[in-house]
């Protein structure tokens, strides 16, 4: 019965997918806007009855589908787990997809591409629950390229735009060097363990001893395949271009649940990352780079959705800033809420752009929040709750992860505190000169100004219920709560060595400081934002404008791309040039050739000796038996 | 029995097709002929799954003298060939019912020669018969893309044949010499030449003598040269036979020949014949980064592909092994709708030079379908059948040679790149040209890629029902090494 509840839940997804890929251009626009989200939402309502049925017995349960792969020893079924940790992912996967599906409903209405556009949202959100499904690694890493195959597909999905094809081209290229890295950490666990699965990996790594060289290998090239997905530093900047993909999908994927895949993978995978501090070093340092560098760069973005991409992978650094702490809970926490406010963000973006016909620069933005009330409110929400302002769920997810860093250390706190007021300051200059002032763009945008349709706001208020009260889910001891997403993730996270919840090393009293001190800090920023953003109306300059260097190199992002290009892309062209004309051509085929040749020349030569000429052949033979003889009396 | 019937329908076809006078005819005729015989494979597959598991083992008697006799056999790999190419010749003709040959009764005639033999190189169990088919192969092919070729043909299949000829003499030598030292009565039989007394440098030499055949067959770096060229100047069912079916003698030799016969020198040479084929790998790779012809660009990421699979053969592990019987028939499946893919391309647009192509999706959104998703197996997707092959063909490499693996799986990365950056300037931006009458896919070309879509998903999702096939016989080959 609940083998075939967990079958059908990534097979309607599946379904819709081959039921609209097949329809194709001649399904009418009704009953895809019925499939698309329809899919979604079935298994969303399934994935609850599996929820609530979970809460009941309480047992994690892995579901042997049929066998995948056998040869030998290696035996991989397609089997499904079911364990708080799975089902939180499936929770978000569905239950926020559905609602961006549904939002898709009219913000795609007018695109010609619809069908296809639903098809591969439903495929993406099959790859994704097969992602967070699966009960062994191989499983997980048929999702985990899966998403990246739809993530592709999306993000090129006006495929006449040559500049979107290569961000999608960019965006699996990138993702495939992470990929790379996790098939080897998949070798390296079979050659180990004699297993891909979950079950008993943990259990044969469970009692193992911290610092195995063999377990920081396995977990460092697990986690360069979460560098790739959940853009880290230095496999980040497929990101900010994956934003040429229609802006559902960029709340989809790029911000709510294929990004957190690293995160997710991580978490899932918590024993062996305890049992390896030099991975969590280097996480910790990749994470929390990532975090400011990124929040740095969206200070002086102007583009709507770059500044949201930006933010993204500067929260996704949070998140592992987390995971490398130990603090799983509180990394899984921040990820739920972040799935909340981010998706809710670029909904909220989309219902701008949607407004404006298009128009994604925020200096030529401003005062919609008369004309756009639901999507403004419902944005103020979002704004609020990334920059932590109680009693929103960012505040305390993020509140959870700053408790940690500073139970680790003083300057890991001091990092991501410095990051939160930057967050601060870039989500609030962008509403700001989104939503406040005068009108700066054409008239004739001016007059086409309208809120979005119902089919548009609903979901965007459902989101703001989320990201408002889903903090609850987990307020911890120090406000009288009792932390129920951590009581309900801790079998998942039982078997850890190192296990820091909840936090010792800090008093209540430190916390409520450091708490007030960000607080306090971050309603400063705001404060001097309104200031300079509103009341001074500064900040919507063209680009021309003169600036000092650093902020010219923070906003040409570094200039990280131009580096890449010119030290990885350029020679791997070079390079291939060469090879062919150089070792291919001229080297390796001249070779061939000239051995041919040599055959041929031998044969020309020696074609001569055949005169015809008796006397000539007889001369020859005589010379021959002399030598022989001669040859005969030297041995 | 049905092993020989297997043989004998393509040569019967063979000589069948010069009976019908009009193209279509010859055309019908050729499809039908080729559906009975990969009916009789189905028959025979069904057989060894059902009953028997046995090697399909056929002795002819009466042709047997003690030196060799028509000994032939299909087990659980030879039949997974021999499957796919019954499964391969009826798309590569249907893919020919858009083109114009003159001559078909010739042209059709040989492609059947070229099945028998190619079948017969399967399944020979004996090493002079092994050899007659194998240098048989050869003569079809090359009057095929000799005749049927493109402009530049004469020089490059003259260049092909003498090639790979000259690899195969050394195979008869090394037969030979092997001849004479099996018990006696000298035999050539696959039995009596396992058991040839040699000493570890005989060994070795045997060994030089096989691995340089089949290394210009498959072809393995550095004696690749001939295969681009080739692959391009031939007619599109050419290049399918070649790419498609023909490599896949030279690895199958490989597992079938060298490996019983010269494990020790192979287990001595491993190493050096894997750093030749994880170079060649990412050598191909990155040289087909930069291709301009779309031929020319399948050809060089086929020698990737392939380099990966004779360095599987070399890991001397059951993941690896199943994983190059496995990706040999994905590799046949997918380059040959690859292969069509590009014909359909060439034949609506008049073109495979990418510079020229773009925007295609706009007009056959089908065939960009299938493109993405033959592309897809092609590049190893999870759920495909590259997938399958490369992941246990890179997992069984990493248990022994972990940096080798590491260097070959660097094939997932490059070949994203330059399959993607393919389809990015053929199918999507903006129409370059504007293809006034292009057409969508039409009846044949959908049937002829409607099998390979099938079959890509098929090995990708149930991948059980091949590798089980394989699988006795592969733990039995690695047997020679213990």
């Amino acid at each position: 019965m609940v083998k075939i509840l967990i079958t059908l839940i990534p097979l309607f997804p599946l379904f819709g997918f081959l039921f609209l890929g097949a329809g194709f251009r001649s399904l009418p626009r009704r009953i895809v806007s019925v499939t698309g989200p329809g899919t979604i939402l079935a298994s969303f309502l399934l994935t609850l009855i599996l929820f609530f049925d979970f809460q009941r017995n309480g047992i994690p349960q892995i579901h042997l589908i049929f066998n995948w792969l056998t040869v030998g020893p290696l035996a991989i079924g397609f089997e499904f787990l079911t364990d708080p940790l799975s089902l939180l992912m499936m929770l978000i996967v569905t239950g926020v997809g559905f609602l961006i599906h549904w939002y898709s409903v009219g913000y795609m209405k007018d695109d010609p591409g619809y069908n296809r556009f639903f098809a591969h949202m439903n495929l993406f959100i099959f790859f994704m629950l097969l992602l967070v499904m699966g009960a062994n690694y191989l499983i997980m890493f048929i999702g985990w390229e899966g998403v990246g195959l739809c993530s592709y597909l999306l993000i090129g999905f006006w495929f006449r735009n040559q500049d979107y094809n290569n961000a999608a081209k960019k965006a699996f290229i990138m993702n495939r060097i992470g990929d790379l890295g996790f098939l080897l950490g998949m070798f390296l666990l079979f050659t180990t363990f004699g297993s891909l699965n979950f079950r008993e990996i943990f259990e044969k790594a469970t009692p193992m001893e911290a610092g195995e060289p063999v377990m920081v290998a396995i977990t460092l090239l697990l986690f360069i395949g979460a560098v790739g997905k959940s853009a880290q530093i230095p496999l980040y900047t497929w990101l900010p271009d994956a934003m040429a993909g229609p802006t559902p999908v960029s709340a989809l994927i790029h911000a709510a649940t294929m990004v957190t895949a690293g995160v997710y993978m991580v978490a899932r995978s918590n024993i062996l990352y305890v049992l390896s501090p030099v991975t969590q070093i280097v996480m910790g340092s990749v994470a929390l780079a990532t975090a400011i560098f990124a929040a740095s760069i969206a200070l002086f973005q102007n583009d709507i959705k770059k500044i949201l991409a930006y933010s993204t992978i500067s929260q996704l650094g949070y998140m592992f800033a987390a995971l490398s702490v130990g603090a799983f809970t509180g990394a899984m926490f921040h990820l739920t809420t972040h799935a909340f406010f981010k998706a809710l963000l670029f909904l909220g973006a989309g219902s701008v752009i949607h407004a404006l016909g298009g128009e994604q620069d925020i200096r030529k933005m401003g005062g919609l929040r008369k004309n756009m009330p639901a999507t403004w409110w419902t944005f103020l929400i979002a704004t609020l709750a990334i920059s932590g302002i109680p009693p929103l769920s960012g505040f305390f997810s993020k509140d959870e992860i700053l408790i940690h860093a500073l139970d680790h250390s003083a300057w890991m706190w001091f990092i991501l505190f410095i990051g939160a007021l930057m967050t601060a300051f870039y989500m609030f200059r962008l509403l700001w000169l989104t939503f406040f002032g005068a009108f700066r763009g054409t008239d004739d945008q001016r007059h086409h100004l309208h809120e979005s349709p119902g089919v548009m706001t609903v979901p965007l208020i459902l989101l703001a219920i989320l990201t408002a009260f889903g903090g609850f889910m987990n307020i911890p001891g120090i406000f009288g709560g009792n932390s129920l997403l951590a009581q309900f993730l801790a079998p998942v996270f039982a078997g850890s060595k190192y296990h820091p919840m909840p936090v010792t090393g800090i008093s209540h009293a430190t916390e409520w400081m450091i708490m007030g001190i960000t607080l306090v800090a971050v309603i400063a920023v705001i404060a001097w934002s309104y200031h300079h953003f509103v009341k001074r109306e500064k900040g919507f300059l063209p680009d021309q404008v003169h600036r000092n260097f650093l902020v010219n190199l923070i906003s040409q992002k570094y200039y990280v791309d131009e580096l890449y290009e010119l030290i990885i892309v350029k020679p791997l062209l070079w390079l291939s040039t060469i090879l062919h004309r150089i070792i291919e051509v001229g080297f390796i085929d001249r070779i061939v050739n000239s051995f041919g040749n040599l055959v041929i020349r031998t044969g020309n030569t020696l074609r001569f000796i055949q005169t015809g000429n008796v006397g000539f052949y007889m001369f020859i033979m005589i010379l021959g038996i002399i030598l022989m003889l001669f040859l005969n009396i030297l041995i | 029995m049905l092993t020989l019937v297997i043989i004998l329908v393509p040569l019967v076809l063979s000589l069948a097709v010069f009976g019908a006078r009009t193209e279509k005819n010859v055309r019908m005729l050729a499809l039908a002929g080729s559906l009975v015989e990969f009916g009789v494979v189905v028959a025979a597959f069904i057989q060894f799954k059902t009953s028997c598991h046995c090697n399909l083992l056929f002795n002819a008697e009466w042709f047997s003298m003690t030196m060799f006799s028509l000994r032939l056999g299909l087990d659980g790999i030879s039949l997974l060939l021999v499957a796919m190419t019954a499964f391969l010749v009826p798309l590569i003709i249907l893919s020919t019912f858009s083109h114009h040959y003159e001559n078909p009764q010739a042209f059709y005639s040989l492609i059947f020669l070229m099945e028998m033999a190619l079948t017969g190189v399967f399944s020979a169990y004996d090493g002079l018969i092994f050899y007659i088919f194998w240098e048989l192969a050869l003569i079809p092919a090359w009057f095929i893309c000799a005749l049927w070729g493109g402009t530049d043909r004469i020089r490059i299949t003259f260049k092909f044949f003498v090639y790979t000829f000259t690899g195969s003499l050394f195979m008869l030598l090394a037969l030979i010499w092997l001849f004479l030292k099996t018990p006696e009565p000298h035999s050539f039989s696959f039995g009596a030449l396992t058991r040839a007394m040699l000493s570890p440098a005989e060994q070795s030499w045997i060994f030089a003598a096989f691995f340089l055949a089949f290394a210009i067959k498959i072809p393995v770096f550095p004696f690749h040269t001939w295969q681009p060229d080739t692959y391009t100047e031939s007619p599109p069912a050419g290049s399918m036979l070649l790419a498609g079916i023909m490599l896949k003698m030279g690895i199958f030799g490989m597992i079938r020949w060298m490996l019983p016969l010269t494990p020790l020198a192979m287990q001595q040479w491993a190493p050096v014949v894997l750093i030749l084929a994880v170079t060649g790998i990412v050598y191909a790779s990155v040289i087909a980064i930069r291709q301009s012809d779309l031929k020319r660009l399948v050809a060089y990421s086929s020698i990737a592909h392939v380099g990966l699979i004779a360095a599987g053969v070399f890991a001397f592990s059951q993941q690896a092994m199943q994983g190059a019987v496995i990706q040999m028939v994905s590799h046949g499946i997918n380059v040959v709708g690859l292969f069509i893919i590009l014909d359909i391309i060439e034949r609506r647009t008049g073109t495979r030079v990418i510079g020229e192509l773009g925007g295609l999706a706009n007009r056959v959104p089908l065939l960009a379908a299938f493109f993405m998703i033959i592309l897809l197996g092609s590049i190893a997707l999870p759920l495909t059948n590259g997938f399958v092959g490369e992941f246990l063909l890179l997992i069984g490499i990493f248990g022994t040679h972990p940096v080798m693996a590491a260097i070959a799986g660097l094939t997932i990365i490059f070949g994203a790149v330059y399959m993607l950056w393919m389809y990015q300037r053929t199918m999507l931006g903006s129409e370059q040209v504007s293809y006034s009458e292009i057409k969508d896919l039409t009846p044949a070309e959908l049937a002829a890629l409607i099998p390979i879509v099938v079959m890509i998903f098929w090995i990708g999702i149930f991948p059980s029902f091949f590798l089980d096939t394989s699988f006795p016989e592969v733990v039995m080959l690695l047997q020679y090494f213990r």
